[in-house]
């Protein structure tokens, strides 16, 4: 009898250390499950301080010196069910958007390079590219003078301008429509934070998500021609004029 | 008690350092653990999270790099998993759960081994090295922690939280598993500074300090198989020092490897 309790007792504490086990292993392949995943989402909608190269997350300690040393509190940094990397800095302009200081104390706080310290001039950043994202809401889409982003643009005239168009619908008056330059847009988001609409017209976007690239083999004729000064092809080239919606007219009329 | 109080004076001291600066203003350290800044000219770093950074592809800049090598200098001195005990916030946090398990009298409940925690520092290199990028901080415990309580953030509670729970349900909690923690065994296994059973011929077997080490193992050859050296060797001991406060017979001692 005392064997076979001592048996029972000797299976009950290895079930009990089996199923303390397994728990224990559910427990580290569940957090390596989450971390996993939250990895796979790290390229999310999100921008950078100046200077951060697309293989951010690779090279970012997440140290947060950055955020200490901007002056104006613009950068955060993602919590933990946040996108973008957990502890790794970001700004969102709606809320701060970028002051573009000359000094870029946020590069020159960064210890690893993760922003690139050969960014010296603050106009050449790329933080992000400003998209007027929706043309049913913008004032001046609408024909009104509102125009405030353009105005608060850092590079007002260079990375924002407004094209003039005719107003079809007023039919006598002009549209002042906002246009960005991506040359020019360092993404620093003062358009979209000034924005006067309850929710911004114009968001600064991550630059893949929002440039798009021509085909490597296009080439703009007029491009090619003011570079090679004249025509690539021979000017007497001329097709025929066909009009539209002519119709001949009908036999009866022509007979006399 | 010597010890322990001295070692949460140096946990509250480092998140002193850092915290001055957005409470009061008075700014000492910028940064967090993974990275700092100290009075504008003392640069640190996190060995283990520079390491992620170099296997995801980047070649860090030079203030990081002689940040790590400092780190790395000073746990060479003071013991590998100094950080662990003097410096990582979550010790406090397991601390708090072991010291609950004790007083609810908790015994029966899961343990991991020590070896655990290299696996997961090699899969921690291993996913830097994959995805290019350095994706066990976007869950490391120990940076997480450090970083939000040091930037208020709301992670500090529900990292915290886990943590807590994780202690209360696995003996020894993270600290047993964390793959910083087995980074800094490492400099362990060859670091200056080591806890020495020097009187080993006065233990009494008691079982005081078996009980309260956070890495039993360590110390069963030093103190008990004649002929090994009284020198805890071991890279997984976090020179915490409770040994040396619970033992009644003085066995223990702070002393040098060699």
């Amino acid at each position: 009898m005392k064997a076979a309790s001592d048996i029972q007792q000797s299976g009950l504490t290895s079930r009990r250390k089996f199923l303390s086990g397994s728990a224990a292993a559910a427990c580290g392949v569940a957090l390596f499950g989450l971390g996993g995943c939250m990895a796979k989402d790290e390229s999310g909608v999100i921008l950078r301080p100046p200077g951060a190269s697309e293989e951010f997350l690779g090279a970012c300690i997440r140290c947060g010196q950055c955020v200490r040393a901007c002056p104006y509190n613009t950068l955060k940094l993602v919590g933990l069910f946040g996108q973008g990397g957990t502890g790794s800095p970001y700004f969102e302009p709606r809320q701060v958007s970028c002051e573009m200081c000359e000094d870029l104390p946020c590069i020159k706080a960064c210890p690893t390079g993760a922003l690139d310290p050969q960014l010296t001039d603050v106009n050449k950043a790329k933080m992000g590219l400003a998209v007027l994202v929706d043309q049913e809401t913008c004032l001046n889409y609408l024909g009104l003078r509102c125009g405030v982003c353009y105005r608060a643009c850092p590079s007002i005239d260079k990375a924002i301008t407004l094209d003039a168009r005719h107003n079809q619908r007023s039919g006598k008056h002009t549209l002042f429509l906002p246009k960005i330059h991506s040359e020019h847009c360092t993404g620093c988001g003062k358009c979209e934070k000034s924005c006067v609409l309850e929710a911004s017209a114009i968001k600064v976007l991550p630059r893949s998500l929002a440039k798009g690239e021509l085909g490597h083999h296009y080439r703009l004729g007029w491009e090619e021609k003011e570079k090679k000064g004249s025509s690539l092809i021979p000017e007497a080239l001329d097709l025929p004029d066909r009009m539209p919606e002519f119709t001949p007219p009908s036999f009866e009329e022509v007979k006399p | 008690m010597k010890w322990l109080i001295l070692r949460r004076l140096s946990q509250l001291a480092i998140l002193a350092l850092f915290l001055s600066g957005p409470l009061l203003g008075v700014w000492i350290t910028r940064g967090s653990l993974a990275g700092s800044m100290t009075l504008d000219f003392l640069p640190m770093a996190d060995p283990f999270t520079l390491l992620q950074t170099a296997l995801a592809g980047h070649f860090p800049a030079g203030t990081a790099i002689i940040g790590a090598l400092l780190v790395t200098l000073f746990y060479l001195l003071v013991g590998g998993r100094v950080f662990c005990s003097w410096v990582c916030p979550v010790n406090i946090i397991t601390d708090v759960a072991s010291w609950i398990r004790k007083k609810l009298d908790i015994k029966h409940t899961s343990t991991v081994g020590p070896g655990l925690r290299y696996w997961l520092l090699a899969i921690a290199c291993t996913l830097a090295i994959f995805s290019g990028i350095t994706a066990w901080e976007t869950i490391n415990p120990a940076n997480v922690m450090a970083r939000s309580l040091i930037f208020a953030m709301q992670d500090a509670i529900w990292m915290g939280l886990g943590l807590f729970i994780f202690a209360l349900l696995i003996k020894g909690g993270w600290c047993r598993i964390c793959p910083t923690g087995a980074f800094y065994s490492l400099l362990g296994f060859v670091s200056l500074t080591k806890v020495k059973a020097s009187k080993r011929e006065n233990c009494d077997n008691c079982n005081a300090c078996y009980q309260v080490c956070p890495e039993p193992q360590v110390l069963i050859d030093p103190l008990k198989t004649t002929g090994s050296s009284p020198v805890i060797r071991s890279g997984q001991c976090t020179n915490c020092g409770r040994c040396i406060d619970v033992c009644s017979q003085d066995v223990f001692r702070f002393a040098r490897r060699f």
